[in-house]
């Protein structure tokens, strides 16, 4: 069975797909590797923006002119996690109590509720797959998944990619829908683990494992520009790597 | 004029009450003067207005903990990969400090305001948030007048007392060499006076050097420096020295109860002689 982590990584970079320039903000290890990637197999075309190191911020201001770039449309994609997401697509990076004295407490919400409006083809992601997190409403809105229609929006979710499946999103519903369910895990599962009503697509699938072209490249070129941003994360994603390939040659 | 200083009548110029702009802690653009604030810690101020530019950790958490602060508003604030900012968490929980909700844009926009000499800066996307609610008796939606139908938030300005940052190089001159920080850039020119400590010396003037020019903080913003090597840690510093990981660790342990952090403060900053 692939890697939780590898799989995501996958996901993550076919969403990248055609894409012109995507954002990645700080403390995003799987994010900027799926980035790194799509950027290798897209033949160098997708730039990137990424916090953390200097050899992938191409800014000559390093605060202001992110900002600069997304109201501009100047990127594409961008990845955002949350503590609580709902079935709006809004998210919660606040925390929960009653303001302003929270019971439990987040880090707070960067800049999503300016680049979650600005940046299209937004993926949302969790690392925990739970009702406690997939909720039916978020006790705060950090950054909303919608936006009536007179408001400025070029922005928005498109996916919502977690540990047991991958759900699309649709503006115009406002909902998602379940499109692929990770291999291992079923359709019952995610209902039985999901906090929010969602469609299921009618021709549902299993999420496909990354193509060997993929563990190719991660291998022979990505593993090392990730670890320049994130060396902790890189040699534990190397061992998955690592794995794969021998159950490969076994077979 | 600036004046070179030690690192305690740096701290010096820090007043109790004042809005006090701290920049990034995060990767290798963080410019934070670890060494002042412990100082400013010594020097037991109370009720400073923190405003994060747009995000911190170790740095506000101790000023936090060491009860500095009234009010924090920030974009984030963690400890990042040693967990979240253990005092943040508790004194706000406890209603030891008012947490005033933003977002790093919001910052960026309403330093940006100060910095123009502006009441106030429009910023994009943000509305639907809770933060809006939040901060309605300071933030306002506006319809955009050019043309109608287009709503729009408006942010005050925020024009900090003070600004606190740490630099590679200062020269005699008193300019400071902050290359491409836009952190420390707008805060510093926002704020009324900015206090910085540098790792080195410059020899000549940083304004003679072309390529270093435009990363120049000029001398007219600076009221003071102190020469203070690794003056960020345990934070790292660009290309000048990694955090240190295992002091973060420490602190990270330690503050997470109010016994552990008296006894790190007591160790690291009271009982400490930093006067350079």
């Amino acid at each position: 069975m692939i890697s939780e982590r590898l799989l995501f990584i996958g996901t993550l970079t076919r969403l990248l797909a055609g894409r012109r320039h995507v954002f990645i903000g700080g403390a995003s290890p799987a994010p900027a590797t799926a980035a790194l990637l799509a950027r290798a197999l897209s033949g160098e075309t997708l730039e990137i923006t990424a916090l953390g190191d200097k050899r992938y911020l191409f800014l000559s201001n390093d605060y202001s002119e992110i900002f600069n770039c997304a109201a501009n449309g100047r990127y594409d994609a961008f990845f955002m996690g949350g503590g609580q997401i709902d079935g709006q697509a809004n998210i919660n990076l606040i925390g929960i109590g009653k303001h302003p004295t929270l019971e439990v407490r987040w880090p707070g919400s960067r800049g999503t509720p300016m680049l979650y409006m600005m940046i299209p083809n937004t993926v949302l992601f969790v690392e925990e797959h739970t009702r406690r997190v997939l909720v039916p409403r978020v006790d705060y809105i950090s950054a909303c998944g919608t936006s009536d229609a007179r408001v400025h929006r070029p922005g928005g979710p498109i996916a919502l990619v977690t540990p047991r499946c991958v759900f699309s999103f649709s503006r115009e519903r406002g909902r998602f829908k379940l499109e692929s369910v990770n291999p291992g895990h079923s359709a019952a599962e995610v209902s039985e683990h999901t906090g929010f009503d969602y469609d299921v697509a009618t021709q549902l699938q299993q999420t496909p494992a990354p193509s060997r072209s993929m563990f190719e490249m991660l291998n022979a070129r990505v593993l090392n520009e990730v670890s320049v941003i994130y060396p902790q994360f890189t040699r534990s994603l190397q061992e998955d790597v690592r794995v794969e390939f021998a159950a490969a040659v076994a077979n | 004029m600036t004046a070179e200083a030690n690192v305690e009548e740096l701290a010096a110029l820090v007043n109790n009450g004042d809005v006090l702009g701290l920049p990034t802690s995060t990767g290798d653009y963080a410019a934070c003067s670890m060494v002042a604030t412990r100082a400013l810690i010594r020097r037991g101020l109370k009720d400073l207005n923190l405003v994060l530019v747009p995000s911190s950790g170790i740095q506000a958490d101790m000023l936090i903990g060491a009860g500095c602060v009234r009010s924090i508003q920030n974009g984030v604030i963690s400890l990042s990969e040693y967990g979240a900012a253990p005092r943040y968490v508790d004194a706000q929980r406890r209603g030891r400090i008012l947490v005033k909700e933003s977002t790093c844009p919001a910052i960026e926009a309403a330093l940006t305001a100060a910095e123009r000499g502006l009441p106030f800066m429009p910023v994009r996307g943000i509305l639907g948030s809770d933060i809006v609610r939040l901060r309605a008796n300071e933030w306002m939606v506006i319809d955009n007048p050019y043309p109608p139908g287009d709503p729009i938030l408006l942010v005050p300005a925020i024009k900090p007392d003070a600004a606190l940052i740490h630099a590679p190089l200062a020269d005699r001159f008193g300019n400071i060499w902050i290359g491409r920080n836009g952190h420390a850039r707008v805060l510093s020119h926002a704020a009324k006076m900015t206090l910085a400590t540098f790792e080195r010396w410059y020899e000549g003037n940083l304004f003679d050097d072309p390529v270093r020019a435009s990363g120049v903080l000029p001398a007219q913003y600076v009221r003071a420096i102190s020469h203070q090597p690794r003056g960020a840690w345990p934070l790292g510093f660009g290309d000048e020295y990694p955090e240190d990981a295992e002091e973060m660790r420490t602190y990270a342990e330690r503050a997470k109860t109010d016994e552990g952090f008296a006894s790190y403060l007591r160790e690291r900053v009271h009982d400490v002689a930093e006067v350079v």
